[in-house]
């Protein structure tokens, strides 16, 4: 039992903060999984559906005109945009969708803030014949009227939140209280690297296929290792995939960027590491955005993927450790880096991705031209145009 | 008076512990210390008190909404304990406080726990909180020698878990009826009876049942396997769908009342 505690923590973070109906369902979950970790044919299913059905391994693509342009180092991108559904959600659904069958569940719950997960959940149900039911908060349903008419025309049931602030941190709560209710038959495929342990490691082991590919592209064509890793964080599983075969790498500087939102000095952000404290959300110690009181607090940013007032336990480990550093970029940040991105190099990235974009437009120019710097480009824009449009309607922006 | 006493003299008079729950500060700190006294006077034996959470996610929808409503009337964890302070001179059933962890976790435990016994809270319900994370609480009760009852929840599936969890129990077992958020229901777990006597097997600690248990038929039924039955969202509703406080106050008396009947 002690070692048991020991392995669902990252130091003082992480845990198992949920009601005691879903207990035995974790650890049914957390053996389970530990079976799949050692079963080279789960490992060799789980490649087969990456590789065929999702297009991987996908592109490290030396970013030429943004490297000149800003005059530093080289800048390379890891193309999870061009993931089958546009993001890197899917490595994830993909491992716990098959775990789930062999559990043999025939249920599958999601939560969802801008709809990514949700489209890449409800893709992999439909593919594999699977009940399939999404939550969303009730703003976010309207925001993203487009990703959920894609997961209702994949099959999905899609039910709006209504509690709370009617966004993904009350999506979240609403899967957790299904999940509570129908946890015999239903297995809830989390999001990101956050949730009650084993949803951290195992998401995380699910996304680690960017970082594993990353540094097997960059040996092949720089023959060393890279100087940065940039990715965006909100739960933090792009972010997490990308560090973690990094992170005994300690030559390797890893960057999260988190959502600024209107700035720091406002409340109106989701910098979660940058302004938050330690403290319990959806079954996890992390860090978070909470009053005195310990209430969480309604959190902003102009992407709907990054606005979690949570972040994943390993990075509030990696975090307290020094190991990796967490800067914000604001909105207005973003969306230029959203505009430049597309005009230099033609591709247009998630608004999400455009925070880890704009980060190492600040960066590059620091670093020297022998340096090497790998942003991940967690999505594409394709699903961002219309608030892109209109916040330059109303900003006035670049 | 400690939880074990009142579960004892019931057991001496054949009577089962009727155990009412409210979310403190729905619709105002007033009403509820008025509920809670005309509770105590109706017949209640212990008093539950919820307090208000942005992120309930044990609960229902039904307070779920009490919840934003005390929060948003300004209930605030002093208040709470003011409330308890200023309650317990006038009633005599111990109160619990039923709390999420991470308002505990921001007052510092130990803190939270002194604070509890300072003002009279009789014991803590902590929904999000089970053994794997009880170690540092349990520890700070434990060695102070607190008079502060640390009551865990069993559910239906707690199955080779029952004995771990109720070893380190006090006051009473909090028995989840089925699987689920809390909310008045009609279907509960198939065996419930069974399920109870799996918690008697391991334990001498009283059994109490909750969830989901709001009308006199249900609790006439339950009521010669448990030692006591709790009743939260049914009473809430009522308070949110009365247009005045004392119709709140008249309906739920008699409501405390009319099942105290059914439990005598």
């Amino acid at each position: 039992m002690s070692t048991m505690i020991r392995e669902s923590r990252f130091g003082m973070f992480g845990g198992q903060y949920v009601p005691e109906t879903l207990m035995s369902a974790l650890t049914e979950l957390e053996i389970e999984y530990k079976k799949c970790l050692e079963d080279p044919e789960f490992w060799a299913e789980y490649q087969y559906y990456v590789r065929e059905y999702s297009g991987r391994p996908t592109p490290l693509y030396y970013a030429e005109n943004l490297t000149k342009e800003l005059g530093g180092g080289k800048i390379y991108l890891k193309r999870e945009d061009l993931n089958h559904t546009g993001a890197h959600k899917i490595n994830n659904v993909i491992g716990q969708v098959l775990l789930a069958q062999r559990m043999g569940k025939k249920r599958i719950i999601a939560e969802t803030g801008a709809g990514q997960h949700g489209v890449a959940t409800a893709t992999i149900c439909a593919m594999m014949n699977l009940e399939c039911e999404i939550f969303m908060g009730e703003e976010d349903v309207k925001r993203q009227e487009l990703n959920v008419f894609r997961m209702k025309l994949l099959g999905a049931k899609v039910t709006a939140v209504s509690s709370g602030t009617k966004t993904l941190k009350d999506a979240t709560n609403e899967a957790i209280r299904d999940w509570v209710t129908n946890v015999d038959d239903t297995f809830y495929v989390i999001g990101s690297v956050v949730g009650p342990h084993p949803y951290p490691s195992m998401v995380r082991d699910f996304q680690r296929i960017i970082g594993d590919e990353v540094k097997e592209q960059i040996l092949a064509i720089e023959g060393r290792l890279p100087d940065y890793l940039v990715a965006c964080v909100g739960g933090g599983s792009n972010a997490m995939g990308l560090f973690y075969p990094f992170i005994n790498d300690t030559e390797v500087k890893l960057c999260g960027v988190e959502a600024g939102g209107l700035g720091l000095d406002t409340s109106k952000h989701a910098a979660t590491i940058s302004k938050g404290s330690p403290g319990v959300i959806h079954g996890m110690m992390t860090y978070l955005l909470q009053d005195t009181e310990g209430q969480i607090i309604p959190v902003h940013s102009i992407s709907a993927g990054l606005d979690y007032p949570g972040v994943g336990p390993e990075h509030a480990y990696l975090y307290q450790k020094g190991r990796a550093q967490y800067n914000a970029i604001t909105d207005s940040e973003a969306l230029e880096a959203f505009q430049f991105l597309s005009r230099i190099e033609g591709i247009i990235p998630a608004l999400e991705s455009a925070h880890a974009i704009a980060y190492a437009k600040k960066l590059a120019p620091t670093t020297s031209k022998d340096d090497l710097i790998v942003v991940n480009l967690s999505g594409r824009g394709d699903k961002d145009v219309y608030t892109v449009a209109e916040a330059l309607k109303e900003g006035g922006l670049r | 008076m400690r939880i074990q006493s009142v579960f004892e003299n019931l057991l001496h008079q054949g009577k089962k512990a009727l155990i009412p729950y409210i979310t403190a500060g729905d619709p105002s700190i007033a009403a509820t210390e008025e509920l809670v006294i005309a509770m105590d006077q109706a017949g209640a034996n212990i008093i539950e008190l919820g307090v208000p959470y942005s992120d309930p996610l044990a609960d229902g929808v039904v307070i779920q909404r009490a919840t934003q409503r005390a929060l948003e009337a300004g209930t605030n964890l002093e208040k709470v304990f003011e409330l308890v302070r200023s309650l317990n001179g006038k009633i005599k059933a111990p109160l619990v406080l039923l709390v999420y962890f991470n308002p505990i976790y921001q007052y510092g435990i130990k803190n939270f726990i002194e604070k509890c016994v300072a003002v009279g809270v009789a014991g803590l319900v902590i929904p999000d909180l089970p053994i794997e994370e009880r170690e540092e609480i349990r520890k700070i009760v434990d060695s102070g020698n607190y008079p502060l009852d640390l009551i865990p929840l069993v559910a239906p599936t707690s199955r080779e878990r029952i004995k771990r969890v109720v070893d380190e129990a006090s006051g009473f077992v909090y028995a989840v009826s089925s699987k689920g958020v809390t909310g008045v229901r009609k279907k509960f777990s198939e065996d419930l009876e069974g399920f109870i006597g799996q918690i008697k097997a391991v334990t001498d600690i009283p059994v109490a049942l909750g969830f989901g248990i709001g009308d006199v038929e249900t609790v006439s039924k339950i009521k010669d396997y448990v030692d006591g039955v709790i009743i939260g969202s049914v009473l809430v509703e009522m308070i949110e769908k009365a247009s005045t406080q004392n119709e709140a106050v008249g309906r739920i008396g008699n409501f405390i009342k009319t099942l105290r009947e059914v439990l005598d």
